[in-house]
């Protein structure tokens, strides 16, 4: 290969690794169905989460770890909700650590749960498969524009 | 060991201080791992440091082998191998220092319950100011070196300086939830923070490859691979994944339609990068298995194995169909240490075993060959069992789920007994690493007393 057509491609895939990255952070990301939900109290809600690395036991979207169960959907889960969730935050379990939370702790990450709770779905249960290996369900495809 | 005192003194080389630390850092990631394993199924087991301290330490602790490793490796094979002279060493020992100052304050911010909470970086932000700086430096000092190179570059050069380049840029990505725009809009943060984290480990990927590539080419004396065509455009494929590939972690996340589409597509290509792997498998698989004696090509024969069976895993999982059952299950796991452990760590333990004699002047005695065989063979069988147990935790977790009958607590009891494999079996696998370090952390040490 010459060195003129490595640097062509090269120069290509490293433009379009810029403009795709800007198309992601706008086009590729304006919807948030839970906009709403998005109070001071969940923004402070999802610094204190990061801050106490919940994240190691837990998922947003199945991303992270696999101690604890998925938190997107707990605030609207049949059986649960947030006085479901706030027992946990304040005693902890077995293998869940016991923060010590003071309540307006405890009330903004009620508040991000309920937030993450409106923008999607997670697990994904229910759904269908396409011939080509893709799938639609139900909080992606269907409420899409 | 012959000894090295009388010789006169040897100049210390900066890189293998580079290599200690990565390797004393893979030991303890290691063992923090297998910590954390063990509290998986074993509650309230070991509270002196909770899960929620030891993952983030076992997970930055085997990142920073990865780096540690690969960059030392490059800073030594840069002036003795590729006809350049290393444009500044001071840099070199500067980018030493930030690293090692960073990782204790990192290791101290865990151990003290302070965190940033983004997966791969659990740490509180404002270390990744220094983490910023080392690379601009390192980048500046790879660059630097390499364009004074008349000839053509051979194909590991262009990863390295690849690998350098986009793990600055997809770091930077990386901490941009500071900024509200992506913080406070949770399907922009995830979909950012798995683009930056899916781009970096194709940025790392690069580095670790180059090197694989690099010692071939050294160790069988022949440089025309790393020059071919092919070579180059399994890069380019490389590099193309690297960019647009990522979004199969995340098909669940609620982002535009086609970001979904455009992943699936490109992440089916490296069915070619497979198909190429394969075909060519018979030959090239002959060719090293002459130099199967040699402890540093083992090694990357073994990665040349886990290379395949990774590629096949991360294929299957990279169809949505498939993935909507294994997303959120050790499925993901299993891909994940396959890679880093099989093929990973597979090369940079090739290269470290190739560069330590090499620095040190002193060429493992028949006793140590013996020790680190027998740490070979039982890293790379018992990982297979624990793969293979990872691998049915993430099956049978993710048909439970969907199937939707069993609550969390009685999924998590049922796949108990492969997590358990997993702990066991992750523990076997410590005493193999063992195996193969200890006889060379006893060459640096003579050397670091003679020198
Ligand atoms: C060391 C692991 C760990 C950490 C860290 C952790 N959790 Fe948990 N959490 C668990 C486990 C495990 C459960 C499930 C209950 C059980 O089995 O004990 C749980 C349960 C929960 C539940 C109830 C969910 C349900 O559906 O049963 C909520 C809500 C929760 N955690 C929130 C949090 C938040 C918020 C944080 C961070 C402040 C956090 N957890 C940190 C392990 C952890």
């Amino acid at each position: 290969m010459k060195l003129n057509t490595k640097r062509f491609i090269a120069g290509i895939l490293i433009v379009s690794f810029f403009v795709y990255s800007i198309v992601i952070y706008t086009v590729g990301t304006r919807v948030d169905k839970g906009e709403k939900y998005v109070t001071e109290q969940a923004k402070k809600g999802k610094l204190l989460f990061q801050k106490k690395n919940c994240i190691a036991c837990h998922q947003l979207y199945g991303l992270g770890g696999f101690m604890g169960p998925d938190l997107t959907n707990e605030i609207s889960a049949l059986g649960k909700g947030p006085l479901f969730a706030k027992a946990f935050l304040m005693a902890g379990s077995e293998r869940m650590p016991n923060y010590h939370f003071t309540e307006t702790e405890i009330e903004e990450l009620i508040a991000f749960l309920t937030y993450a709770d409106k923008t999607g779905v997670s697990p994904v249960k229910k759904f269908k498969i396409n011939y080509d290996g893709t799938v639609n369900w139900k909080g992606k495809d269907e409420t899409r524009d | 060991m012959e000894p090295l005192t009388g010789k006169g003194k040897m100049k210390r080389e900066t890189s293998i201080y580079f290599i200690l630390f990565a390797i004393l850092s893979l030991l303890g990631g290691i063992a923090f791992g297998i910590l954390g394993a063990f509290q998986f199924v074993i509650p309230k087991f070991f509270e002196l440091i909770p899960f929620v301290k030891c993952r983030p330490l076992h997970v930055s602790m085997v990142i920073a082998w990865i780096f540690l490793s690969a960059t030392g490796g490059i800073y030594y094979y840069l002036p003795r191998y590729c006809n350049v002279k290393l444009f500044s060493n001071k840099l070199q020992k500067i980018h030493l220092w930030i690293f090692i100052l960073t990782g204790i304050g990192v290791i101290i911010s865990y151990l003290a319950g302070k965190f940033g909470g983004r997966e791969y970086w659990e740490f509180p932000p404002v270390l990744a100011i220094p983490i910023i700086i080392s690379w601009i430096i390192f980048g500046f000092n790879y660059f630097k070196t390499v364009f004074t190179k008349t000839e053509p570059w051979p194909v590991y050069l262009w990863m390295w300086g690849t690998g350098i380049f986009f793990f600055l840029f997809t770091y930077l990505e990386s901490n941009l939830w500071n900024f509200s725009y992506f913080r406070d809009h949770l399907i922009r943060d995830i979909t950012v923070q798995w683009k930056a984290g899916g781009s970096m480990v194709g940025s790392w990927n690069m580095l670790i490859y180059g090197t694989a590539i690099f010692l071939m080419d050294r160790i069988q004396q022949d440089n025309r691979i790393a020059k071919s065509r092919l070579a180059f455009i399994m890069y380019f494929l490389g590099l193309t994944n690297l960019i647009f590939n990522w979004a199969h972690h995340i098909y669940i996340v609620p982002n535009a339609i086609w970001v979904r589409y455009i992943a699936y597509g490109i992440s089916m290509t490296e069915l070619l990068i497979l198909g190429k792997l394969i075909w060519n498998w018979k030959r090239d698989l002959t060719k090293s298995l002459q130099d199967f004696h040699l402890l540093s090509v083992r090694f990357i024969i073994a990665s040349d194995v886990w290379i395949v069976l990774n590629l096949m895993l991360s294929i299957l999982l990279s169809i949505p169909a498939i993935n909507i059952f294994t997303h959120g299950t050790h499925l993901t796991v299993a891909h994940a240490m396959g890679s880093t452990i099989g093929i990973n760590t597979m090369i940079l333990i090739a290269s470290c075993l190739f560069l330590i004699p090499d620095v040190t002047k002193v060429q493992f005695s028949k006793r140590q060959s013996l020790t680190i065989s027998i740490g070979f063979w039982m890293m790379n069988i018992i990982l297979l069992f624990f793969w293979v147990a990872l691998i049915l935790a993430g099956y049978h977790k993710g048909y439970m789920v969907v199937e939707d009958k069993l609550t969390f607590q009685e999924i998590m009891l049922k796949i108990r007994p492969y997590l358990m494999v997993v702990a066991i079996t992750g523990t076997v696998i410590f005493a193999g690493v063992l195996m193969v370090f200890v006889p060379a952390l006893k060459l640096i040490k003579a050397y670091l007393r003679s020198t």
